[in-house]
């Protein structure tokens, strides 16, 4: 296929690519994101190519491998159309009974389907597993219409309509206007209104402009752009493109994480068909509008993901922030105006401009407006990504989407927004969320990491955590931030010792209200947040650590010790067998008993004790009771 | 590394100071680690102080200025995998190897990085094992996988 040269043309090609397909036709579709990777997609579609061969089907049944459909903790997830049949876990051996059983008899394998842990129900079709059924997925449903590698998946699913519609009906105003109109809000952390952002470049002085992707996903535990980018490439490029249009930009860079290795070929692959058929480069479809795009991977800094560092970055500087203002839109790369936009916020561009802002700011809240994608993660039984609209409400997600807790563990609290966001109790469960609701509630949207907690976690131990990964990632310019992040850090590490003093928690008070107010950049701005939130919620748990040097989740390590009930050990030796310490004395018949000098609380011990006798138990805060006489241990 | 292949790379990039980074992240994928030959090469064609590379290369996680190990180990501490006992998992491999985050053992048999998210929060906790992911891993699981490679290399 040559360069296209005009609307018509790529009109022209669609109807071809629609023509030589048949909507009927059955399609085995294995979704091929990183998490289905290490779940092992990739011998399942080896066998999915050799069974179609061998039995003649190769050509009449169509396999398509696809980005993330969300469901990362259930796969491999394959789904079978036109009828919409969604496997789970499926294994290389499923794949002959699929084919047979499934695209050929049209009958349905039962034993690979989704079954509801509380009901016991199957569903048989996507959109009747509770996961799915409760979710909007504007944005991320077309994941499963599209091979990330194929321009043709891209057109067939409506691909480039928003950008004829940009580039031949409306004028760069007018495209501005109907963001602005739409309400989107930068997905990426700050929930700036985008419209008003690419305003500030459309005005500001200059010939030179650029537009940016941030692909810098930083935030552990949130995963969206990644898929996105994997799944769906050639969107946000539409969306890039069109903001390009809008703000007067010829050139635009995807700045995406190394750690992302999929991403990144998915892109690069996309970028290159895209030039190949005159949809990136000089003239693009006659419309006079050139726009190129070049790639940038970061090199594992969680700062890059802030705007002015990730300039820097790109200007093959370390991605040390500066102060703003001048803000990028007026001084961004090389000095020259410049929008960032996160992966997200881009994505949402096509559907605005197809759509109509109308269309769009129906849905969601009164001051944030769409869907987002949330990864829902941590204790939480479906984990995954989840798009729903804003004003969903934290129960909804962890309950009705996620399906609660495993076992029969109580929550505890949800994190939200990252390592700089905050952790929000089961009391505010009903809180919706948008970005001025949560931050209400002492947390923030941030990127959509969405992390649940259980009883067994230590909300002392988690802001230590986070604190450690600030003080990690702190670029170390400024001192507030460097220092501040430090001298908490060196605190909590104490408190989750066991060698926590009076005063400590007005300490971190003290320190947390510097860090905050003097810092450079957001990093150190919001970096208290973990232990502001925790400290307003989860007082109870500070004071216990401090004042009784007990962690009431049993989780900080200096501060238990796991004990065997000499009352339920039947002396089965799992636990003797699996402790890499020999920590354990036991033997046939002989009640085993841990000693606790050489016990470095790994917990192997509580994983191998069979779950009928539950023998191995934490403490925190009591002695532990001494050791079954010797005369006493054997068992009758 | 010779210096052929760097010079290679660098005419990839037409020998724009400004894509120093994406110069030395290719020299760091094909070699594992950055010879400090290959920083002087690239410091003269770029045009760009040594001073500065010694800033990028010591700034960014990814590259490193000393020798990997055969196997390379990465245990994901990113709060999803947190939660779900990631510091154990990386207790575990530091037993195993006898190495910590950032460290090669002096045979050259492990080298041990931890990373703050790999984007696979749904299988926490995670380990990567020369590029083999291994989710829901469990202690004593990931000490069977470390094993797996001592006796493979041996």
């Amino acid at each position: 296929m040559p360069r296209m040269k005009s609307a018509a043309e790529l009109e022209e090609f669609r109807q071809q690519i629609l023509a030589q397909r048949d909507a009927d036709q059955p399609c085995f579709t294995l979704c091929s994101g990183s998490a289905c990777h290490a779940t092992g997609c990739g011998p399942v579609a080896a066998a999915v190519e050799q069974e179609l061969e061998k039995q003649g089907l190769t050509g009449k049944v169509r396999f398509r491998r696809t980005g993330c459909h969300g469901f990362c903790e259930q796969g491999p997830v394959a789904v079978i159309y036109p009828e919409g049949i969604c496997y789970l876990k499926v294994k290389p051996e499923d794949v002959a009974e699929i084919i047979t059983e499934t695209i050929v008899n049209k009958k349905v394998v039962d034993r690979l389907l989704y079954v509801d842990p509380t009901t016991g129900e199957k569903a048989t079709l996507e959109n009747e597993i509770p996961f799915y059924k409760h979710q909007q997925r504007l944005i991320l449903g077309l994941n499963l219409e599209i091979d990330p590698q194929s321009l043709e998946d891209y057109l067939a699913a409506g691909g480039y309509q928003a950008l004829v519609k940009a580039l031949f009906e409306m004028t760069p105003e007018q495209v501005v206007g109907e963001v602005k109109e739409a309400g989107l809000r930068g997905r990426g952390g700050a929930g700036f209104p985008s419209g008003v952002k690419w305003d500030f470049a459309r005005n500001a002085p200059g010939e030179q402009k650029y537009v940016v992707v941030n692909c810098d996903e930083g935030d552990p535990g949130a995963y969206m752009d990644r898929s996105l980018m994997e799944g769906n490439p050639y969107a946000v490029l539409e969306g890039l493109m069109i903001g390009a249009y809008a703000i007067g930009a010829s050139e635009g860079y995807v700045y995406i994480r190394q750690e992302y290795p999929l991403a990144v070929e998915n892109l690069e692959v996309a970028i290159a068909r895209a030039e190949e058929h005159g949809l990136l480069g000089q003239d693009i479809l006659g419309s006079g509008f050139d726009f190129t795009v070049k790639v940038h991977r970061g090199a594992g800094a969680f700062i890059c993901g802030e705007e002015t560092s990730l300039l820097k970055s790109l200007e093959g500087m370390p991605g040390e922030p500066n102060a703003r203002p001048p803000f990028p839109a007026i001084k961004g790369l090389w000095n020259k105006p410049t929008n960032i936009n996160n992966v997200e916020t881009w994505s949402n561009i096509p559907l605005i401009i197809n759509r109509g802002a109308e269309f769009f700011n129906a849905i969601g809240t009164e001051g944030s407006k769409g869907t987002k994608i949330f990864s829902l993660v941590g204790k939480v039984n479906n984990t995954g990504l989840v798009e729903v609209p804003m004003g969903a409400t934290l129960r909804d997600i962890i309950f009705k989407i996620g399906g609660g807790i495993p076992g029969d563990k109580a929550f505890k609290a949800v994190q939200t927004g990252g390592p700089s966001g905050g952790c929000l109790p089961a009391d505010l469960l009903d809180t919706q969320v948008d970005f001025d609701e949560l931050t209400r509630a002492g947390a923030m949207m941030g990127s959509g990491g969405m992390i649940v907690m259980d009883e067994d976690t230590c909300l002392v131990d988690l802001a230590r955590y986070f604190l450690g990964f600030l003080s990690d990632e702190s670029c170390g310019k400024c001192t507030p931030c460097r220092e501040g992040i430090r001298q908490m850090l060196k605190i909590l590490t104490r408190i989750t010792n066991g060698q926590g003093k009076e005063g400590d928690i007005e300490r971190l008070q003290d320190l947390a209200e510097t860090t905050r107010g003097a810092s450079l950049c957001a990093l150190g701005k919001t970096a208290p947040n973990p232990v502001l939130s925790t400290l307003k919620h989860f007082r109870d748990e500070y004071e216990a650590h401090i004042h009784d040097q007990r962690c009431p989740s049993l989780s900080c390590k200096q501060l238990i010790a796991f004990h065997i009930d000499p009352e339920k050990c039947r002396a089965c030796g799992a636990c003797l067998r699996k402790c890499p310490a020999e920590a354990i004395d036991g033997g046939k018949k002989r009640i085993h008993v841990i000693d606790q000098d050489k016990c470095t609380r790994c917990g192997s011990c509580l994983d191998a004790c069979p779950a009928a006798f539950g023998a191995v138990g934490k403490l925190s805060g009591e002695p532990v009771p001494a050791p079954v006489p010797e005369e006493q241990r054997a068992i009758g | 590394m010779d210096i052929g292949t760097i010079d290679q790379i660098i005419d990839n990039h037409q020998s724009e100071a400004g894509s120093l980074i994406q110069v030395l992240l290719e020299i760091q994928s094909q070699n594992n680690w950055l010879p400090k030959e290959a920083l002087t090469r690239v410091s003269e064609r770029l045009k760009v102080p040594m001073s500065r590379i010694r800033h990028i290369t010591t700034f960014y996680k990814t590259f490193s200025l000393v020798p990997k190990g055969r196997h390379e180990v990465h245990v994901c501490m990113g709060t999803a995998c947190h939660v779900r006992g990631a510091e154990r998992v990386l207790d575990t491999v530091r037993e195993v190897t006898g190495v910590g985050p950032g460290e090669t053992d002096p045979e050259l048999n492990f080298s041990v990085e931890t990373v703050n998210c790999l984007g696979c929060c749904a299988l926490g906790p995670v380990m990567v094992v020369d590029g083999e992911y291994h989710g829901n891993v469990e202690t004593a699981e990931t000490a069977e996988v470390l094993k797996k490679c001592t006796c493979s290399s041996e």
